[in-house]
């Protein structure tokens, strides 16, 4: 991407006064996403984004700087800046010669995006329109999404440290509005992996869609959702977004170091139900959260955070295992070229169970059963918690009966993970997420199979 | 900024027979400093630009964008719109803004005296704020972040009909996030400053705040279910209106995503409610002359006395519901095309004041934050459920700090239960301001 001895030039730069480290990122990145709504292809856009961030550290300081000019005066000039941020103690620096380290690459993709014609990528979203209002007139607005992206990224440092990668992430969506005697309710799918067009042969976007439009139609005869503490089941796939914002988030070592997480200093400890067993795994190809560097050039890794309950790690990246003197897990990542990377979770998942997810329902006397789940938000430093349902239902003496409004469900992030008394074994990774912290975001992925928590806080109106 | 405007018009100019053009350019420099231990944990020195470019051509519209201005890019750029145009369909009501005649408001929202803020200030800020944070009370044991943020945001909009308008604005706040320590319970708080000029932060207002806010919820507990008064914090009431924002957008109307979409001229809230978007109130830190279009902004009158009386619109929006646009095209960046939606929304002042407020309520909860926007309130259907945390107010008295709750409504009732006002109005890094609300017959759900 960037010639080898420029690289070296302006890092020798960056550490000329007196850093410690130096690390250039370079980022070039084509998108193209098309909408759909309201009846007609509204749009297609097409983007480029290419630059480079360059970090300087001095001690506990950074300084960062970004351009968007690749050319030896536009790399020098940032690779200054950087350098002046991080108030270096003077001194004289020293050259930099990097060197490509040898970092797992996956297959190309079988069909990259560049390479199908705008007009196919339009035809899937008329087919997802069609599809979503075939499942009745109360359909009454539909919009679908084709969005994908190639990201070629190059990390170099003052270790001498140079590797890239190429990433291809293909994503779509249908978020349906149903209307019906009770006023308007809403219904979205979507799918994303890491992986080119090829995505559209696993996936029938008119099945997608049909889905999105079900959830819509239903949830108008939902009644309002409970209130109060009660037993909660949350169906295969769905339950990621729980365990990313319980401890998923307290489990990064920024937020640790700073001892804005209930987890801190827990290691060994037993954090969890014995069921529980949570990995943040960067590797599993072609899932969303995936990548095979993260954005500091540290290969992904397969990381075990809770063993049979047990605390046993924290994510890590550069900056913080380097002061605790430990290799980062490959969790360093950021938004692009103009952010500085910081710990982020990749695909984080339960490992599978061993009950029969029939049997989790059928002995809930009474409760919800959680099918689909919206986003969430973690207090880390408290482990107070929420998570939207997009599509829940009553648990009636053992039985999935009625729909529910949407609403939050509240909770700590401790208690619930003790509070996990059954894991199902029909494990599922969930709908592709965008995660944020610190006003950066990162593509996610997650997993679970059917899971009950004994008791939780369901944010609902009734009684 | 004459150079982004005459850049613009340059491309705007390159646009063939019968084919509407945008162009749309910014540039924007940002500073962030974070202090941590007392000193600088990290400062970002940011230089952006980028271009964004709409074509109309036999009513499709296609878009493309760089976040560099080569030149060879413009010419790139332009031509990947153009052909994106080719594949969506066609919308008569498709087209560039033209222009009315309102001209922008004549209020300078841009201080050099930030443009010229050298960064030994600028970190002088950051390591005070940190300090005055930790000193603001002594359960204070740490911080989660401390920092000052400016940015400095220049832009110019030309199109193939004639608009040629520019904007430049500066803001900066200062943001501490504390937490507190007492009694094997931890807690956090965050407080602001905001401004246009480094003389409008105020350190020790953000470190009291956020000190106040993290220290007032130690010992918090849950508390059982119930239904109660809740008086909404600013910072709460100013969520509450970004959402609220955009169920009132021309396009949530036009496209059946508005729970309002049939109720211009009806009672949609409590009398107490007047609800004003106002692009041009220099106090508003997300203020601007001109929208993502090219037009002035101006004041529009969303909810008058709790009477529907406008939906904000864009000149799509505008044009397909037989009126005109308000001047209030947003757009994300140079990275997508306008849509429409509020800039500095503000819900009219009431008389009293909210310490007199609260001390009226005889049972409720007073809600420092809520937690969970986007995940448990659906715009669409109104349906509202939020995390929760705060302190009770039992007989007119702030009593027990509370936390692990929700509150649920929706925002239908919601607006008719709002029974107070307060006087004051805060404005924070967002597109709303706030004010104390009291609102009746809420549902909390607790142990």
């Amino acid at each position: 991407m960037l010639d080898h001895e420029l690289v070296n030039q302006t890092l020798t730069v960056a550490m000329s006064t007196g850093g410690e480290f130096a690390e250039v990122f370079i980022e070039d990145k084509r998108s193209t996403s098309a909408l759909f709504d309201d009846g007609r292809v509204e749009e297609l856009t097409s983007g480029r984004d290419r630059g480079a961030g360059i970090r300087v550290v001095v001690g506990g300081s950074t300084g960062f700087a970004h351009t968007a000019d690749l050319s030896e005066a536009g790399l020098t000039h940032a690779a200054r800046a950087a350098a002046a941020a991080a108030r270096g103690a003077g001194g004289s620096g020293r050259a930099v010669v990097v060197s490509p380290v040898d970092v797992p690459r996956d297959p190309p993709v079988r069909i990259a995006p560049e390479d199908v014609a705008k007009a196919g990528k339009v035809e899937l979203l008329s087919l997802a329109d069609a599809a979503a209002r075939s499942e009745g007139p109360s359909i009454s607005q539909v919009s679908a999404r084709y969005g994908d992206s190639r990201r070629r990224i190059l990390v170099a440092n003052s270790d001498g440290l140079l590797a890239e990668d190429d990433q291809v992430r293909t994503l779509f969506s249908v978020s349906c509005v149903a209307t019906g005697d009770t006023g308007l309710q809403t219904g979205r799918e979507s799918v994303g992996r890491t992986i080119g067009f090829e995505l559209f042969d696993q996936t029938d976007v008119g099945d997608l869609a049909r889905r999105a439009a079900r959830r819509a139609i239903t949830k108008l005869r939902a009644r309002p959702a409970p209130s109060g503490e009660m037993p909660v089941v949350v169906g295969p796939g769905g339950g990621g977004v729980l365990f990313h914002e319980a401890c998923g988030h307290g489990l990064e070592a920024d937020l640790v170091a700073k001892s804005a997480s209930v987890f801190a200093g827990r290691v060994g400890e037993k954090v969890a139900s014995h069921l529980v067993t949570l990995m943040d795994d960067g590797t599993m190809s072609g899932e969303w959260g995936h990548f095979t560097i993260d954005d500091e050039g540290h290969p992904a890794g397969q990381n075990v955070l809770i063993d049979e309950g047990v605390l046993t790690d924290y994510m890590w990246d550069r900056l913080r295992s380097r002061k605790q003197g430990r290799t980062s897990s490959g969790n360093g990542r950021r938004q692009s070229y103009q952010h500085l990377p910081m710990v982020r979770m990749t695909n984080t998942y339960i490992v599978n169970g061993a009950d029969d997810p029939a049997e989790i329902v059928a002995t809930t006397e009474s409760g919800v059963y959680v099918a689909q789940l919206g986003g969430g938000q973690v207090n880390t430093a408290t482990g107070d918690f929420v998570f939207g349902m997009t599509e829940a239902y009553l648990i009636e003496n053992g039985e999935i009966t009625e729909p529910i409004r949407e609403g939050n469900l509240v909770g700590n992030g401790p208690e619930v993970l003790t509070r996990i008394d059954a894991l199902g074994d029909d494990f599922a990774m969930g709908s592709p997420g965008m995660c944020g912290k610190d006003g950066q975001g990162v593509p996610v992925g997650d997993g679970t199979p059917t899971l009950r928590v004994t008791s939780l806080t369901v944010g609902g109106t009734a009684a | 900024m004459p150079e982004l405007l005459e850049t613009a018009r340059r491309v705007a100019g390159w646009a063939k027979g019968g084919e509407q053009v945008e162009v749309f350019i910014v540039r924007e420099r940002n500073t962030e400093v974070r202090a941590y231990d007392g000193e600088v944990e990290s400062l970002t020195a940011s230089e952006s630009h980028g271009i964004g470019v709409r074509v109309v051509s036999d009513s499709r519209q296609g878009y493309a964008y760089a976040g560099a201005l080569d030149e060879s890019l413009l010419a790139e750029t332009l031509a990947e719109a153009r052909d994106n145009a080719a594949f969506a369909q066609p919308d008569e009501f498709n087209g560039v803004a033209v222009a009315d005649g309102v001209t922008l408001a004549d209020v300078d929202l841009f201080r050099s005296d930030l443009a010229d803020l050298s960064t030994d200030d600028k970190v002088a800020f950051a390591i005070e704020l940190e300090r005055a944070t930790l000193a603001a009370d002594r359960r204070i044991v740490g911080i989660e972040s401390a920092e000052f943020v400016d940015m400095i945001y220049e832009s110019a909009v030309a199109t193939s009909s004639g608009i040629a308008s520019s904007a430049r604005e500066t803001g900066c706040y200062l943001s501490t996030h504390a937490l507190a320590e007492a009694d094997g319970d931890t807690q956090t708080g965050f407080g602001f400053s905001v401004g246009r000029s480094p003389t409008d932060l105020d350190v020790a207002i953000a470190a009291g705040d956020a000190a106040v806010r993290a220290t007032r919820l130690l010992g918090a507990v849950k508390a059982p279910t119930s239904r109660l008064t809740v008086v909404l914090d600013p910072w709460v009431t100013a969520q509450l209106l970004g959402i609220i924002g955009h169920t009132l957008t021309g396009e949530a109307v036009l496209k059946g995503r508005s729970l309002f979409a049939e109720r211009m001229g009806e009672d949609v809230a409590s009398m107490s409610i007047t609800l004003v978007d106002d692009p041009t109130d220099p106090a508003a830190f997300t203020a601007s002359t001109v929208d993502g279009e090219g037009l002035a902004t101006r004041p529009t009158t969303l909810i008058d006395g709790g009477i529907l009386s406008a939906f904000l619109h864009n000149s799509y929006s505008g044009r397909r519901s037989g009126t005109a646009s308000t001047g209030s095209a947003v757009r994300p960046g140079f990275k997508g095309a306008p849509s429409v939606g509020a800039r500095a929304l503000r819900i009219v002042p009431g008389a009293r004041d909210p310490a007199d407020l609260i001390a009226e309520v005889d049972n409720g909860l007073l809600v420092q934050e809520v937690s969970g926007l986007h995940s448990g309130v659906n715009p669409v259907s109104g349906d509202f459920s939020t995390g929760a945390e705060g302190v009770m107010i039992r007989g007119g008295e702030l009593a027990e700090a509370i936390r692990e709750v929700t509150i649920a409504s929706t925002l239908q009732r919601l607006l008719h239960d709002v029974v107070a006002v307060g006087n004051d109005l805060e404005w924070l890094p967002m597109n709303a301001a706030g004010t104390t609300l009291v609102v009746a017959d809420i549902t909390m759900s607790g142990s």
